[in-house]
């Protein structure tokens, strides 16, 4: 039996930055197309479109994701934020103003994945996840303190050609202080990744 | 890339029935090797079914002391899990040592199983390559390989396949569970992936049309002592060129229980049946270790290009069996 004719595009609504965008996507067009070139959010950067730069790192549903290997259709229903939604009004992220304040970029092209990987990474830290560089991995042994090892590790899914990794690290470990520092102010728990496990 | 449809699957059976109704289709999980692939030309599908919300995504302990791990759990989650860092730390050692914190969070334990080889000449439309194009000839063999497989390889094809999570599997003996439209059925890891043979397009012996739902691990206590090491050509997010799964049950200085297996050796995870026959019973030294290294790397039949993989990997077995007796020591 033939297989029944099938739509190759789809209606979806994206919810980007808090915002509901409805438009028709081509089933081939990734999340960055669509954010870059039919959106005109153009924050989140292609670099080598195959998730092996993290150029065009975004979060999906509060987790860091590429969106060069994200579908758009598949993206429908998630919340997706990208660097254009990481500041409160004309208020920088602190991660955004850490990362101006150390010198965390030279050209600037890796920059918006960096920042939106570097929040990410401060959240999982938080939650409590190890990472490759975490010598003892069972739960028992506590979470790892952020030092740069842990830092280049989990970070390293974002190059940078200019080789600002020295400022990238400062300026990571730096909002991580701040972001411990105003954790502890609340006494509130640090457990804000979606469905830590940790 | 080829226009293809697009549907979303909201339960196994849907999901299943979804693929069948389209020669042509495949399933899409996290997508990041086969969004690759598609927008490389080595995939072309007609159609996606989505897969990824299927209620599939908890890790949960059974009732004799092992875990069960749904097909979309993803890797970050695996990883993260208390059951899985305290009971099989190697497992999440593994599934942390692969790809970056992003991938990590996108991919999921099904996908990580069924990805294909980094093996250049598949990627790559302008040449030979048995695995994408049968009987058009391996590339490899005479050309670049000095990452490609020692063990299990034949003429026909030397890639090796590329996941860390898998190698950590195969020392646990792990078993693969999926659903089918004529209902459901399970693989042992160690027969999942098919030899290479002559047919090195035919990776796996799911049935056709099958959706992988899960990962079962027994239980095994001997794998709260365990580790995974892995050496790359950089510190970080690479593939491996050799790494090693390993767990070690000791007492009174003598090997009770041993598990080790190999990645980026073979077209798949690689259980080290051979060495672990010579660690059981044999007293926790250096000299057990080298000599079960050797028992299993005998059958290498390195290229001219990857020789060195043996000596790696021999090196790199005996140094996490030492880690792991010493800390068993303590």
């Amino acid at each position: 039996m033939a297989p029944a004719p099938s739509s190759t595009s789809s209606a979806v609504t994206l919810n980007i930055n808090g915002e509901k965008h409805r438009l028709t996507v081509d089933h081939r067009t990734t999340l960055l197309d669509a954010l870059r070139e039919r959106l005109d959010l153009t924050g989140t950067k292609k670099g080598c479109d195959q998730g092996q730069c993290g150029a065009c790192t975004v979060l999906v549903d509060g987790r860091r994701a590429v969106s060069c290997l994200n579908l758009a259709v598949a993206a429908e229903g998630r919340e997706i934020t990208t660097i254009e939604g990481m500041a409160e009004g004309d208020r920088l992220h602190p991660v955004q103003q850490a990362f101006l304040d150390l010198d965390g970029y030279q050209c600037g092209y890796c920059t918006p994945g960096q920042i939106c990987s570097a929040i990410a990474v401060i959240e999982e830290h938080a939650a409590g996840w190890p990472s490759a560089a975490t010598d003892d991995v069972r739960p028992e042994a506590g979470p790892p303190p952020l030092t740069p090892d842990e830092i280049r590790e989990r970070m390293s899914g974002n190059l940078c050609r200019c080789g600002a990794y020295v400022s990238i690290v400062q300026a990571v470990t730096r909002a991580a202080e701040a972001h411990e520092a105003s954790a502890g102010d609340e006494g509130t728990p640090a457990e804000t990744v979606k469905g830590a496990a940790a | 890339m080829r226009e293809f449809g697009y549907q979303r699957a909201d339960d196994v059976s849907g999901a299943v029935a979804l693929l069948a109704a389209d020669p042509d289709a495949r399933f899409l999980g996290g997508g990041t090797n086969l969004v690759d692939l598609m927008k490389t030309g080595v995939e072309r599908p007609a159609r996606l079914v989505d897969v990824r919300e299927l209620p599939l995504d908890t890790v949960e302990a059974t009732v004799d002391g092992g875990l069960r791990i749904g097909a979309t759990v993803t890797n970050s989650d695996l990883a993260a899990h208390p059951d899985v860092r305290r009971r099989y730390p190697a497992l999440t050692q593994a599934v942390l040592a692969g790809a970056s914190g992003q991938l990590r969070n996108m991919a999921t334990v099904g996908g990580n199983l069924l990805q294909r080889t980094r093996c250049g000449y598949f990627t790559d439309l302008s040449r030979p390559c048995n695995k994408r194009a049968p009987g058009s000839g391996c590339s490899a063999v005479t050309g670049e390989h000095h990452n490609h497989a020692i063990l299990g390889a034949t003429d026909h094809c030397v890639a090796t396949h590329p996941s860390d999570m898998g190698v950590a599997l195969a020392a646990f003996d792990a078993v693969v569970t999926y659903e089918t439209l004529d209902g459901p059925g399970e693989l042992p890891l160690a027969d999942f992936y098919l030899p290479v043979g002559d047919t090195p397009h035919r990776e796996t012996a799911l049935p056709s049309g099958a959706l992988i739902t899960g990962v079962t691990l027994p239980p095994a206590p001997v794998a709260a002592r365990s580790r995974y090491r892995k050496v790359r050509e950089r510190a970080s997010y690479a593939f491996a060129i050799g790494s090693v799964a390993a767990a070690l049950d000791i007492e009174d200085g003598v090997v009770r229980e041993a598990r080790l297996a190999f990645g980026a050796v073979a077209s798949r995870p690689w259980r080290a049946h051979a060495a672990e026959a010579v660690l059981t019973g044999a007293p926790a030294d250096g000299d057990t270790f080298a000599a079960a290294a050797d028992a299993e790397l005998a059958a290498a039949r390195p290229l001219p290009d990857n020789g060195y993989k043996v000596t790696l990997m021999r090196n790199l077995a005996v140094a996490v069996l030492t880690e792991l007796a010493e800390e068993a020591a303590r």
